[in-house]
């Protein structure tokens, strides 16, 4: 009897320690985060770090505004949600109400292996076949362009959405379809009026997840965007993204210096960016239960 | 009126293995309120969303034997138009995740009607004809899932009326109701059936002996008995029949 109970305050308590340390490691994370990335703004003020339109963060001295790099994660994403949210949602429709079932089962697979493929493959493929078609079609010195990032990044995006999108039109409850066609709605009629209404929290909370997915993407972005910090004029330049910027040039910054401080400040801008993404997404997520 | 009569001859209804109706002959009369009773699983609801066809969106449901809606076979006439004719009310009060005015709105405007003036006297006209209008004028903007479980139903029945259908079938609907608004939508019905014929499904056979000018019988698939109501609750003429209104079983 005391063996068991103590073996059972043992367990108890481990398991307790085991929750205390997640949430003690994403504390650590964020006051790292913290501490490294407002140092930066003893060097410029906020607006200029957000608002300034040159990313020169070795030239002396230094300049070290991010709106390029905002900009460049926007557009991406921007096209990236153009293309992706349409197609993604269709596709759930499709796999949700029209589809037969052998069809549906291979096209759940389907979505599935899309998300297994993990994105430097996603990206590597992009360079030797997207980025070649981009500069083609339209005729450009480069296709390594913020376009070419929209299209991969689209495709990552899609399982995401597909599958969130698929599930909240699964559950809105047949008694509301059986109502329409009761009322001799067609099917597309009452997927458009009824369908869709009733699962579009469901569905938004898919696209923000979906978006959220895009933003913080790195690697397939980073290979085939172009890498420019300029602030893009069009989708058919190349761009650099908030991720990517990161990524490439952490290696070498010295630590401790301001351009060291300036990237951490970048993650604290991402940070908030998919925070409030996936906020949003849980609101949506939530107001349907 | 309307010759909107069903004709129907050697009905039989599969889900998969179950044989949910077995050889089922009657006919539906315009204008009249047929009652069909039974006890639980005897095909009731099977057979009302034959009518309609809504049965059709199971997988694995199958059906032999010939419906005739009028003149014209239910399984080769186009399906919304079927089911514009054949209106349906549920069980439980099935509001459109919509507005009040929307919930009604929302047939018309499926066939056609774009006009706004037109559509607002549609729903209103409907709303008067289910016995909901003066509870909601003043709230049409408002959610449907607001109203309370009666007035859910009666809008229902609005959401029906305003497709002008030929037929309404109502499967139950009283089943969720207390006594007072039981006694509304029970009133609605008879004042419909002087425009339309009626296919009222129950579980209460006293409300079948309240409101059917015709009562059918249905056991475990089958078609037992179908006559005149008061013919039915006086002098029926099989013994299971018996048994079921007099409370024996079911
Ligand atoms: N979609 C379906 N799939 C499989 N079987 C079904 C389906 N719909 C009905 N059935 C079967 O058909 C038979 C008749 O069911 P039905 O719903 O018509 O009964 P009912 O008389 O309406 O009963 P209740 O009074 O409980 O509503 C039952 O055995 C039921 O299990
Ligand atoms: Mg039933």
């Amino acid at each position: 009897m005391v063996v068991r109970k103590v073996k059972e305050f043992i367990i108890e308590k481990l398991i307790l320690i085991c929750g205390i340390a997640s949430i003690f490691f994403v504390l650590l994370i964020f006051l790292f985060l913290a501490k490294e990335g407002l140092a930066v703004f003893k060097i410029v003020s906020p607006s200029s770090f957000l608002g300034g339109k040159s990313w020169y963060p070795i030239s002396e001295p230094p300049q070290l505004g991010i709106l390029p790099l905002i900009l460049g994660s926007a557009i991406v994403t921007l096209g990236a949600a153009v293309i992706s949210v349409p197609i993604g949602v269709g596709c759930a429709i499709y796999i949700a109400e029209i589809a037969p079932l052998k069809i549906k089962e291979v096209l759940k697979a389907g979505i599935e292996l899309l998300a297994a493929i993990p994105s430097v493959v996603l990206g590597f493929i992009g360079m030797v076949t997207l980025v070649p078609m981009v500069k083609n079609v339209f005729h450009l010195p480069t296709g390594l362009t913020a376009l070419s990032g929209s299209i991969m990044l689209a495709f990552m995006a899609m399982p995401t959405i597909v599958s969130i999108a698929e599930d909240a039109l699964y559950s809105v409850p047949k008694t509301y379809k059986e109502g329409a066609f009761a009322l001799g709605a067609t099917h597309w009629q009452t997927i458009w009026r009824v369908m869709l209404p009733a699962a579009s929290s469901g569905i938004l909370a898919a696209v923000m997840l979906g978006i959220g997915r895009v933003i913080g993407e790195t690697m397939a972005v980073m290979m085939i965007t172009g890498n420019s910090a300029v602030i893009p004029q069009s989708i058919l330049v190349p761009v650099r993204t908030l991720t990517a910027t990161i990524a490439a040039e952490m290696g070498e910054a010295v630590v401790g210096s301001e351009h060291y401080f300036a990237l951490f400040a970048i993650g604290i801008v991402l940070f908030v960016i998919s925070f409030a993404i996936n906020v949003t997404a849980d609101l949506f997520l939530h107001k349907r239960q | 009126m309307v010759n909107a009569a069903f004709d129907i001859k050697g009905l039989n209804i599969w889900f998969g293995q179950i044989h949910a109706l077995k050889e089922v002959d009657m006919d539906i009369r315009p204008n009249e309120i047929l009652s069909i009773i039974g006890p639980s699983n005897s095909g009731k609801t099977t057979f009302l969303r034959m009518l309609n066809r809504l049965n059709d969106l199971h997988i694995n449901f199958r059906m032999k034997g010939r419906v005739m809606f009028g003149r014209s076979d239910i399984n080769k006439m186009d399906i919304e138009t079927l089911r514009r004719k054949i209106g349906m009310v549920f069980a439980l009060p099935l509001p459109l995740p919509l507005s009040i005015f929307e919930n009604v709105a929302y047939g018309v405007r499926m066939h056609g009607e774009k006009n706004k003036n037109r559509i607002a006297a549609k729903v209103e006209d409907a709303l008067k004809r289910g016995y909901l209008w003066e509870e909601v004028k003043d709230r049409l903007g408002e959610s449907a899932f607001k109203l309370s479980g009666g007035q859910q139903q009666r809008l229902c029945i609005a959401r029906t009326l305003a497709v002008e259908p030929e037929v309404i079938l109502f499967d139950e609907p009283c089943s969720g109701l207390d006594p007072i608004s039981t006694a509304k939508v029970e009133d609605a019905m008879l004042k419909l059936k002087e425009k339309y014929t009626i296919v009222l499904v129950t579980n209460n056979v006293k409300q079948a002996a309240r409101v059917g000018d015709r009562t059918a019988f249905f056991l475990s698939g089958e078609l037992i008995e179908l006559d005149k109501t008061d013919k039915m609750f006086t002098v029926p003429r099989d013994k299971r029949t018996d048994d079921y209104i007099s409370g024996k079983f079911g």
